[in-house]
């Protein structure tokens, strides 16, 4: 089947060589942080983890988002969502070798990574991480595969598949909420110590997801032959705008309970996060963006004829994902490390290195993305004759 | 023999549930099997013992003087890079500016406020306004940093010392955020340039790895005091806390003491006499 990617018109190859570029890059930058330490960043004593974990995060959630198609399609029979199953699994696979390539890049001795299987650490939440990550990884590259490729042949794919695709959904619960539990679990860090972290985490890659995999629908409509179908696009957002909807309260509960008991070590970081601390206010801009965008995006969705306008709704899902990118990645780390246990406010911004090894990682998932969606797109053309 | 075969068929058992991967299986095994005793046997007859290592600073007898003299005394011990040393351009050309932000300490001073931020009040008592409070690892009886750590390279050993493994060590940083008291430092780059004076008592660190007060547990085994109490002029004190004979307890049975952000359940077992 892989032999349909070497096949493409001309735009499809430029557009590789520019995802090469990027990812080639990036690859020059790490070679320094590689060689120099991540001294290249902008990390520091007081905020340790920064661009890379942020980003981490994000993606975990965008894997995640994948179990939206999954769950009614094979739990419920929904079949609008025969034909673009196939790129939410697809969409999983690129965002979570994303995941992995910035856990890499963020250890300080890459070489020695695998002393994380040779010393197992169960109590250690990255050690599960590590575990319901690459489960989740094979798990899709085999079930994408396999029901791609018996699509292609014309006949049920095989019947073993459907276990693992019953065992891919709690996988997809599990990655995001082993994430929050890297953050949730620790006990001096009042901005993550709090049960709805995991839900809000669900909540909103339920929104990331699906608002990321509508904005490819369009994009699969404009470049190829396959429609992914405009009923199956609304349902998407449908899904988009209860999970934001969701995220949005358990953010809003995240508030009462802060600011209702008044405890200092839990207000300081939300404080500092939306109005400053003690002069320090680099991330106040960021924070209302991200709240008007996403309650904006959310009342736009639950208006039907705002929702269902074709040429606005992928305008509506870019607001949904730059609003929960900032929530989920900005916002989660620099709120957890500042204030510092010891209430000094070191802020954290990335350097241009952090962001070009950062941008040469998306770029590796979109040229992982562009292929596996090349098969996805051509094979069902090929159907469909 | 018994514990060390109960732990390896739970670890055992989690590994083959969750990965399945043999030589993760391998390494376990060969480790349950091979080290619990040898450890003990090297050590030497003058080497300083304790069930549980404990620290009481007399925050009375803390001078600016006296904290700065700890303060570079245990990091000179320890190899500890000072970021405001100019490195020997000779045996370091092109070193690149250093990000003091990204500096690390083992031990140094802090404003009550900040060592115990819980304990914030607007009416503290003056002397206690602008002394200094010297701030380390708190070799914690409950370490949410070991908890954590996704290749067990930092570690409690059985006398209370929380101790990283340098070369085992990833670099994650996890333990760095699960700490409450910022006590851990990371390497993010060569820290050579920065020693003035390598000691090689200690070895120095690469890159890409975390490090803290490990208690001075080298100097312990060869039965000489951690370097901070050596100069403290009789201001810090370790010893057995398990021990009710011991200096440390006597020193809390008789005065009132503190420690950071108890509320937590960490159990630190560095006390501060008011």
């Amino acid at each position: 089947m892989l032999e349909i990617a070497i096949k493409g018109s001309k735009k499809y190859w430029i557009w590789l060589v520019v995802l090469c570029a990027v990812i080639g890059a990036g690859v020059l930058v790490y070679v320094d942080q590689f060689i120099n330490g991540l001294m290249t960043t902008a990390l520091s004593r007081d905020v340790s983890w920064g661009f890379y974990i942020a980003n981490f995060t994000y993606l975990v959630g965008v894997a995640a988002g994948g179990v939206m198609v999954v769950i009614p399609f094979y739990l419920h029979n929904y079949e609008r969502f025969h034909r673009i199953t196939i790129l939410g699994e697809f969409l999983a696979v690129a965002a979570i070798v994303m995941c992995l390539l910035f856990i890499i890049v963020d250890l300080g001795q890459p070489i020695r990574m695998l002393n994380v299987i040779f010393y197992p650490s169960p109590k250690s939440m990255l050690f599960w991480d590590m575990c319901v990550l690459n489960g989740y990884l094979f798990l899709n590259i085999v079930i994408g595969w396999k029901v791609l490729e018996a699509e292609r042949n014309q006949i049920k794919p095989p019947a073993w598949t459907t276990p693992l695709i019953y065992l891919s959904i709690p996988f997809a619960i599990g990655i995001h909420t082993v994430t929050a539990y890297l953050y949730c679990g620790l006990p001096g860090r009042g901005y993550w110590l709090t049960a709805i972290l995991a839900p809000r985490f669900l909540a909103s890659a339920f929104a990331a997801g699906p608002a990321v995999l509508l904005l490819l629908c369009y994009l699969v409509r404009k470049v190829t032959k396959f429609d992914p179908g405009w009923e199956a696009m609304q349902t998407l957002a449908k899904i988009v705008c209860y999970a934001l909807i969701a995220n949005l309260f358990f953010f809003f509960c995240e508030i009462f309970v802060t600011y209702y008991s008044q405890i200092p070590g839990h207000m300081s970081h939300i404080d500092y996060l939306f109005f400053g601390l003690h002069g320090h206010n680099t991330m106040v801009p960021w924070m209302w963006t991200s709240m008007i965008l996403m309650i904006a995006a959310a009342i736009m969705l639950v208006i039907p004829a705002l929702r269902s306008n074709y040429t606005l709704l992928p305008y509506i899902c870019g607001m949904v994902v730059i609003g929960t990118w900032i929530d989920k990645s900005l916002g989660i780390i620099a709120g957890g490390f500042v204030p510092s246990p010891l209430h000094h406010v070191t802020e954290y911004m990335p350097t241009i290195k952090e962001i070009m090894i950062s941008l040469g990682i998306y770029g590796t998932g979109l040229l992982i993305l562009t292929i596996l969606y090349k098969l996805a797109t051509r094979v069902k053309e090929e159907v469909r004759g | 023999m018994k514990k060390s075969r109960r732990s390896f068929l739970k670890v055992a058992g989690v590994s083959a549930l969750g990965i399945g991967v043999a030589p993760a299986l391998k390494a376990v095994a060969t480790a349950s099997a091979s080290t619990p005793s040898a450890a003990v046997r090297t050590k030497a007859p003058e080497a300083l013992e304790a069930k549980r290592w404990g620290m009481v600073i007399d925050t009375s007898k803390i001078t600016d003087e006296i904290a700065e003299k700890i303060v570079l005394a245990c990091h000179k011990s320890n190899n500890v890079p000072d970021f405001n040393h100019e490195p020997d351009k000779e045996k370091y050309p092109n070193t690149r500016p250093v990000n003091h932000k990204q500096e690390l300490k083992w031990i140094w001073e802090e404003h009550f406020n900040n060592a115990f931020p819980d304990k914030e009040d607007d009416f503290l008592a003056n002397k206690f306004k602008n002394l200094p409070f010297l701030v380390t690892c708190n070799q914690c009886k409950n370490p949410p940093c070991v908890r954590v750590c996704p290749t067990r390279a930092t570690f409690k050993r059985e006398d209370g010392i929380v101790m990283m493994d340098f070369h085992r060590c990833i670099g994650c940083r996890f333990c760095m955020a699960a700490c409450p008291y910022g006590a851990r430092s990371f390497n993010y780059r060569d820290p050579k340039p920065f020693i003035a004076k390598i000691d090689p008592a200690f070895p120095t660190r690469s890159k890409g790895v975390v490090e803290k007060c490990n208690l001075c547990a080298p100097r312990l085994a060869k039965g000489l005091q951690p370097a901070c109490v050596e100069v403290s002029e009789g201001a810090i004190t370790v010893g057995d806390l398990e021990d009710p004979n011991s200096e440390v307890r006597q020193l809390l049975g008789e005065k009132y003491s503190i420690r950071r952000k108890q509320e937590l359940g960490t159990e630190p077992s560095v006390y501060y006499i008011m």
